[in-house]
């Protein structure tokens, strides 16, 4: 048995989890349009690489990543590019982005598909293959997989796959624990041999035995033909709200605390969700790039359920499957407590998408008014990155950023454990956000004086040269003028005279050259003047 | 009597050394003041305040020549932070000088534009392309929306279109609720979890 650790805090929310696990995951039918926003990644929007009009085949690219920190978009299935403007997406600004439309053409063709074998290419191969495949994080946060792949100096010794799915009603990456145990165990195995780890050890919650069974009986028939699989582990952790974040997650398992401002690959541990496994096994093992998900649908519905949704298709044909009851006023895309609200239901399901809640006025109490805060500090015993939440709100609430963030501000993971435990309902995690984006804001706007500042400088520096030397040239041509003028010359030696003399009859012979060679073009001159004349103008 | 005015002489001229070396080593160029007023001021380098620049502004505030409530893209937090590092009194915006207005950029009309070339040398920061009789454009990334160059266009061919609010620089909310059920039912809908 192996030895875990605890993080501090956490709270006990209930799971609600088991209403949407009853029936396995249920394929939904193609829907009539696809709207595949480019940006469904952290970093940089993909640049679109299809026009309006074109027909693409399922698989293809239609999003080239355009960054560092990018990745890919591809068609879900096959079908024509219909339109590539602004919609609406879920994003908590409720504003549009550039998304591709696609009218799918029932076919479901796919274009070219290269499985590789991984064991026979570099890492590096392999997370270009996972870069133009859009692998990204399926936990919520779709940061690029190839990007944490890059390791640096520091060995990496333990992969964590990250199966605890802490929150509440949220049950995609349990059900597909589940059903495809064996293809995330492939896919950990292709993550370990990116990284060069020692260990694998998935997390998963004790609150989930089923898909705890699936992955040991994945792992055991795996291993008997492949030794590699042997240093695969299992790990059933304690249910406590957060244990699914990262951190947390490398807490428990391995006792290691993340410092802050630091990355888990800087203590030799990476870690991803059993999703993302799953989709770098389907990227690698049958070139199949992230093009589509499990997302349950929960909540205020008649039936509660997940499904393998296409990237792309809105999320009202998934809550018309699932029976929406009349009474929801509002939809969370995500968990309870950490989830967004949709600015509408016709809104894509994207990378990010694990989960969306109906909600109603029943499930989800309207909050209490929120009170003043009375330091009863409940917040700092549920924190679990170890934080003073009562004074990160005064600071926030305050605008005092510089402050915030002495007091570790951006080590906050926005879980809202203080929120909830909060006797006042004060919305601590919205101050927290507010107060990330301002001095985020900040930065960038400090950056951008300093870049007016250099170039402002540049300009006076070459605008006071260019005066210089139009003033240096002005001189030295009065200088010479004024030279020729007086004829004035300092008092000759003897040598110098003699010299002088023969430069003078020189020059003489020269000038006279000259003139008699002058003296002929000047006689053929009005000659050009007639052709000229003659050209029409 | 003597052994003590050489103690005293001595100490004298070792101090004197002292001071000296230190004068020479830890001299600084220029007023430092004057730097840690210009890294608070926005650099849009627009002249507002009166003075040809940021940095001669900066100077001027040093000097005790100029008022911190004279820089209008600085903002109101602008004449805090000046306040804060000078030790003064904060000062609202006077009435003399223009009213803080939203982030904007340049943009030329191409299809109006001459090529005249005097936007281009009213520019502080060399953020229009172009050359004579060419039709010039923006460098919408380098622009800090001074707005000089609009007067100088002899065609009004340059508008300054205020910023828009897109994706990638939408910024979280204050959180604004009121203290009563109503209200507490729309902070509920912004999605925070109770």
């Amino acid at each position: 048995m192996r030895k875990l650790y605890r993080f501090h805090g956490g709270i006990h929310p209930p799971s609600n989890k088991t209403q949407s696990t009853q029936t396995p995951i249920e394929q939904v039918p193609l829907p009539g349009k696809l709207i595949v926003p480019l940006q469904q990644h952290a970093g940089e929007i993909a640049k679109p690489v299809v026009q309006i009009g074109d027909r693409v085949l399922k698989g293809q690219l239609i999003g080239m990543p355009d960054g560092f920190v990018s990745s890919a978009v591809h068609a879900p299935t096959s079908g024509t590019i219909d339109a590539i403007d602004m919609q609406l997406i879920a994003h908590p600004s409720g504003l549009p982005n550039l998304c591709a439309t696609l009218i799918p053409d029932g076919k479901d063709e796919w274009g070219v598909r290269e499985p590789v074998d991984f064991r026979s290419h570099n890492p590096a191969e392999l997370q270009h293959l996972l870069r133009m495949a859009g692998v990204v994080g399926l936990g919520g946060a779709v940061f690029p997989s190839d990007i944490k792949l890059r390791t640096g100096k520091q060995k990496i010794t333990t992969l964590i796959l990250n199966g605890a799915e802490c929150e509440p009603y949220i049950s995609c990456d349990d059900m597909l624990m589940r059903e495809r145990a064996a293809q995330i165990i492939e896919g950990a195995e292709m993550l370990r041999f990116m990284l060069d780890a020692n260990e694998v050890l998935i997390g998963v919650e004790d609150n989930k035995p089923q898909a705890i069974a699936a992955l040991q009986h994945a792992i055991s028939e795996l291993g008997a033909d492949d030794q590699e699989y042997n240093c695969h582990e299992v790990v059933a952790i304690p249910t406590i709200y957060p244990g699914g974040s990262a951190k947390q997650l490398i807490r428990v398992l391995t006792g290691l605390e993340v410092p802050s401002g630091k990355l888990p690959t800087d203590i030799g541990v990476q870690s991803f969700n059993v999703a993302t496994a799953y989709t770098v096994y389907r990227a690698l093992a049958h070139g199949e790039p992230v093009l589509s998900r499990i997302v349950t649908i929960a909540g205020n519905v008649r039936r509660p359920q997940n499904y393998e949704v296409l990237i792309g298709t809105p999320i009202d044909a998934l809550l018309a499957l699932s029976e929406l009851l009349p009474d929801t006023d509002r939809y969370i895309m995500g968990g309870p407590m950490m989830g967004m609200p949709l600015p509408g239901v016709h809104v894509p399901a994207v990378k990010a998408t694990n989960c969306v809640i109906a909600a109603s006025p029943f499930l989800f109490p309207p909050a209490p008014p929120a009170m003043p805060c009375i330091r009863c500090t409940r917040c700092v015993e549920v924190c679990p990155v170890d934080l003073q939440p009562q004074d990160l709100f005064w600071f926030a609430q305050s605008r005092e950023f510089g402050r915030a963030q002495l007091f570790n501000l951006f080590d906050c993971i926005e879980c809202g454990a203080c929120s909830y435990v909060c006797p006042s309902h004060i919305p601590l995690v919205q101050y927290y956000r507010f107060a990330k984006s301002e001095i985020r804001a900040r930065e960038q706007d400090k950056n951008l004086a300093d870049q007016a500042r250099e170039r402002h400088d540049y300009r006076e520096y070459r605008v006071e040269r260019e005066k210089r030397e139009k003033a240096e040239k002005l001189a030295a041509r009065e200088k010479a003028a004024l030279a020729a003028k007086t004829g004035s010359q300092p008092p000759l030696t003897a040598g110098q005279k003699a010299e002088q003399a023969g430069i003078e009859a020189s020059r003489a012979h020269i000038l006279a050259v000259a003139q008699s060679e002058v003296g002929q073009p000047e006689a053929g001159q009005p000659e050009i003047g007639q052709t000229d004349a003659g050209v029409p103008k | 009597m003597l052994s003590a005015l050489l103690v005293m002489a001595a100490i004298a001229v070792v101090l004197g050394a002292v001071l000296g070396f230190a004068a020479i080593k830890f001299h600084t160029e220029g007023n430092p003041l004057v730097d840690n007023i210009d890294a608070i001021l926005p650099q849009t380098q627009c002249g507002q305040c009166s003075y040809p620049g940021c940095k001669p502004y900066a100077t001027a505030i040093a000097a005790g020549e100029a008022d911190i409530n004279r820089c209008p893209p600085g903002g109101v937090e602008g004449i805090q932070k000046l306040a804060d590092l000078l030790g003064v009194e904060f000062k609202p915006f006077g009435n003399d000088t223009a009213a803080p207005k939203p982030k904007s950029v340049a943009y030329i009309d191409e299809s109006t534009c001459i090529g005249c070339t005097l936007c281009i040398q009213a520019c502080p920061v060399d953020a229009i392309v172009g050359a004579a009789k060419q039709m010039h454009t923006i460098i919408a990334a380098e622009c800090t929306g001074c707005e000089l160059c609009v007067a100088p266009c002899p065609v009004d061919c340059i508008s300054m279109p205020v910023i828009e609010e897109k994706i990638s620089n939408w910024k979280w909310k204050y959180p604004v609720y009121d203290l009563n059920v109503t209200a507490a039912t729309q902070t509920a809908k912004t999605g925070m979890p109770h």
